[in-house]
Formats: C-alpha cells, structure tokens, sequence
C-alpha cells in the first residue's frame, strides 16, 4: 500500500480533454469551456523539442492529467522497470494533477501489441494487478487511477465482475478509479447487459475522473451489434445519457472528451466539453 | 481453463491460429469473430505508425504493397517497447533485406531520412552559438577549432539519390530525382527537422568533426574526396539550423 496521505489532488470538476497538438495555439488562446488537460504518457519520452516545449507551456496555465497507456498492469510478466523508470521521470518533472493507466496487458515476451488487451478477472489476475499498481504508485510517489476497458469477449475463467473486480483492485492496492462511461456502453452493448446495472455496482465513490468517447459500430457472427472503442468519433446520445444517469449517483466529476484518431478541429472538440459541462451543470455540487 | 497471454498472443498475430477457447460472446457461445476486434486493433494501429513514421516509403511502395509489407515486419518485429516514437528502428534493414523488394535497393536509406527525421524532433534541445561566432575568432586560429554539435544533427551517407527521393515525393514542385549518389544532413533549427543535401566530401567532414577531429585537419579530409569541398557553404547550412553548440579552441603551447 502506498505511504502518502489519504488527501490526494484533484482535478477540476470540468471538462477536459486529451490534448493534440495541432490545437496547441486555440488552447493557449481561449481554451473555454475546457479546464484541464490530458496527455498520453507515452508520447512525451522524447529528450526534447516541440512536444516537450509545448507541456512546459501547457502545465503553466491547465491541471494536466498523465493518462498511461503502456505499462500492461495487466501483463503476466513483471512490470518493464525501464518503462517504470521513464514513467517516474516525466511524473517528477512535470508534476501533474493525476495519473492513471488501464486494467489491461499490452506487452508480453518483449513485444508491445499497441493495444488493451483482455483479462480474465480470477484471484490470480486480481493479486498480479494489485501488486503492479502497488509497485507503480511506489515507483512515481503518488496515487494512480485505474481505468475499466472496453470489452468484446468474455473469459469462461472469470470468477469476478468488472466492478467488483475493480473494487477490490482499489481496495488492496489504494489505488483510485477512473470510470471510461464510453467503455461501459461498449462493454454492455458487446456482453449485453444493462449499462446502468455496471454503474450501480461500480465502487462511484473511488471515481476521480470520468472518460467519455466515440466508437464505431460493427457486427459479430450472429449479426449482433459489436461496437468498438475507437476514440474517432462524436460521443452518441446514449452515452451522453448514461453520463446524466452517473453524475447523478456520483455528484460532479472531471470529465475527459477523448478523441484519438480523425482528432476535428478545435471548436469540434470544444462543442463537446461544452456538453459536458452542461451535463455537469444539472449535477447538485456533492 | 486459464487462457495464458502466450496463447492469446499467438491467435492474435496469427489469423491461421484457431480463437482460444474459453472466450465468450454475451450468450455464452464461443467468441468467434469477436476475437478479430484485437486481431484488427494490433495490425492496424502498428501499420498506421509505420505509415506516419514512414511516409515517403508508403508512396514509394504504393497503398496496395505498403500495408501487406507492413503486416509482415510488424509480425516480425513488433514494437519492444511502449513508446512509438521509436517504433521501426530497424525497418531499413527489413526493406533492404525483403527479397520482394531487394531490387528497390534505396528504399533502405530514404527509409534512414524518416528515421533521422523522427529521431530528430524528438532530441534533446541545445543552446547553438551565436551566428556570428566563428566569424569572432582569428583566421589563423580557425584551424585548430573543434565543434560540439545538436542532438538532432543526424548523417545519412548514401549511394543512391535520397535527397531527391525524398523531396520529390514529400515538396511539391521538387525536380525528379537525379542519378546521383547522395549524403543527407538532418537539422532541426527550432522545432521541425529538415533533410539537406550535403555536397561530395560534407559527410566525411563532419563524421571527422564529430569524431572530434579539427576543423582543419577535417577540410583536409574532406577535399581528399572533393577537390572543390565549399566548406563555408557548409558552415553556413549548419550555423543558419542551429547545429553547433559549442566551438572549442585549444590555445597554443
């Protein structure tokens, strides 16, 4: 378990979102409604240039978030020391708002598959995430937040729910949640199960920030709906009513508009954190 | 039964490999093409970065031979660590050494310029001398200087002509390559990293310059292969890209 206070930062109870830097110079501008900012750890192991220039410009004016997207807390393997290592320099210098990464393994027999890949939620899978996150939290000093995925199958092996599962991560570990709502739409619709049922088992308490994005949609060899999480598209309405349904459980939360791939143009973006704050404005401060 | 990520890996690189059992769809029924979803997600991101890191290669080998060549390498040599920026370190290697393409025998070495270029943006940064520096310094002494230069200086020696290559597919209006062998420098005056030609004896003066070598003792080397070696030309490319960092002058017994 980690040694650090219980009290730990917070982000705004804004929207966000991931920051691309072609939207550099309108961010720097009039970032409204936005007030925070996400980066993707990964992407900032350079020695320097233009993408560090840019942080040391961002991190003086916005709360950043350092959202991880390789350290496969879920391998089987140890975790990558030298990936630890470069994950514990940029959270030093930068010193941001928050951390988080994924229920998930990217890496295994030294490859990195680019991709979240699946777990099966078993005691053995619980104690080796468990022990990865207390490794991590030790290695960067601070508390990190753990994000549910995106489902497209499920293992016969699993003797845990999703958020019992997390539940239980956070409680051994210390670690906080970070609840993708686009994920949960995925992985209801993909594993057809009521989204709200998710969100009412889902420890809401330990949420510190919420992820809302796009997905495409595809079928399965039934002709069954398979939606994937592509971050390359406007948030749907569902998802947009699911957020609703949440905030209203958890009360006001950072939430982050992720988009990834065919990144729109600024005011695009920005009409989204518009309807997420919007969203957030129906909410009764907790 | 426990699906190891050894097992899982394997069915997702390789499409030949039957979707392990004891996955499932929502009904309980095995997960079939629901398994693809990875499958696709790991091909296509790891092409894509090629693609980005690689853009003159892709319009060199085309849409139709690009990804299938792709798809080979990244099963050959995934990425071996989570960090993109450094994803086809060795892809040169693997375009020189692909018996389909052997024949296209530069594509190794424009590949090299995409690599520099990457390597380049994302370099340590470094204070360059003023522009006038050398100019401050002695003629008679000039000699005996030697140079410290950018990280993000980066030579590619070639025999082919990738200058060319790569500018007539990346500047519009750029001529049609000529037939030529030629060096390339990567230089990265603030932020973005730029290809330049370098003229016959450039890339022998500066690998000596790097290797600490005196800037006379480096001209000699240099107009040992190019009898007409411009080396205030050359001085100049690099003081206008903030190349030098530091001029070291040792002082004479």
């Amino acid at each position: 378990m980690l040694d650090a206070p219980s009290h730990f930062p917070a982000l705004p109870c804004k929207p966000g979102v991931g920051y691309k830097p072609q939207h550099f110079a309108e961010i720097m501008e009039n970032a409204d409604p936005v007030g925070w900012l996400e980066i993707h750890a990964e992407n900032y192991m350079g020695m320097g240039g233009r993408p560090l220039a840019q942080l040391r410009h961002l991190t003086e004016k916005f709360p950043i978030s350092v959202h991880g997207v390789g350290l496969s807390i879920g391998g089987e393997a140890p975790l990558d020391p030298e990936h630890l290592a470069r994950l514990k320099h940029l959270v030093s210098w930068l010193n941001p708002t928050v951390f988080s990464e994924h229920l998930a393994w990217s890496t295994h027999d030294g490859s990195y598959f680019n991709d979240l890949l699946p777990l099966p939620y078993t005691k053995a899978t619980l104690t080796r995430v468990a022990d990865h996150i207390d490794q991590l939290q030790n290695t960067i000093g601070r508390q990190m937040m753990l994000e549910n995925p995106s489902s497209y199958l499920a293992f016969a092996e699993s003797t845990w729910s999703e958020p019992d599962f997390l539940r239980e991560v956070a409680n051994r570990s210390g670690c906080g949640l970070l609840l993708d709502v686009n994920n949960v739409f995925v992985s209801a619709t993909n594993l057809e199960y009521d989204p709200r049922d998710y969100i009412a088992e889902y420890p809401l308490d330990k949420v510190g920030e919420i992820h809302l994005g796009g997905h495409d949609e595809d079928e399965d060899d039934h002709g069954k709906p398979l939606l994937i999480d592509s971050h390359g598209a406007a948030i749907v309405d569902p998802v947009w009513a699911l957020l609703d349904h949440t905030l209203e459980l958890s009360g006001p939360r950072p939430i982050l508009i992720e988009w990834d791939t065919d990144v729109p143009e600024w005011p695009v973006l920005a009409n989204e954190a518009q309807r997420a704050a919007t969203a957030l404005t129906k909410v009764p401060a907790a | 039964m426990t699906i190891s990520q050894t097992v899982f890996r394997a069915a997702m690189m390789d499409a030949a490999i039957d979707v392990p059992e004891g996955l499932l769809d929502g009904q309980g029924n095995p997960a079939g093409r629901r398994f693809s979803v990875y499958r696709n997600n790991v091909a296509v991101s790891l092409t894509e970065s090629l693609e980005t890191g690689f853009p003159v290669i892709a319009k060199l080998l085309g849409d139709a031979n690009f990804k299938p060549i792709a798809g080979i390498y990244l099963r050959q040599s995934p990425p071996q660590a989570p960090v993109m920026m450094h994803y086809g370190a060795d892809f040169p290697n693997f375009l020189r050494t692909f018996e389909p393409i052997k024949h296209l025998a530069y594509l190794g070495d424009v590949a090299e310029i995409e690599l520099a270029l990457r390597r380049a943006y994302h370099a340590a940064d470094a204070t360059p001398i003023a522009p006038d520096a050398l100019a401050q310094i002695a003629p008679e002494r000039l000699p005996a200087v030697t140079f410290t230069f950018a990280p993000a200086m980066e030579i590619v020696p070639s025999q082919w002509p990738i200058y060319d290559l790569w500018a007539y597919n990346m500047i519009e209006g750029a001529p049609k390559p000529q037939a030529i062998a030629q060096d390339v420098i990567v230089l990265r005056a603030e932020f973005d990293p730029e290809p330049h030609p370098l003229p016959p004896g450039g890339a022998a003066f500066l690998t000596a310059m790097i290797q600490g070598a005196t800037l006379g003792d480096a001209a000699e080397r240099a107009t040992e292969i190019a009898e007409d070696f411009d080396l205030g030309a050359l001085l100049g490319l690099l003081l206008s890209n903030a190349a030098i960092t530091k001029i070291t002058y040792e002082e004479q017994q």
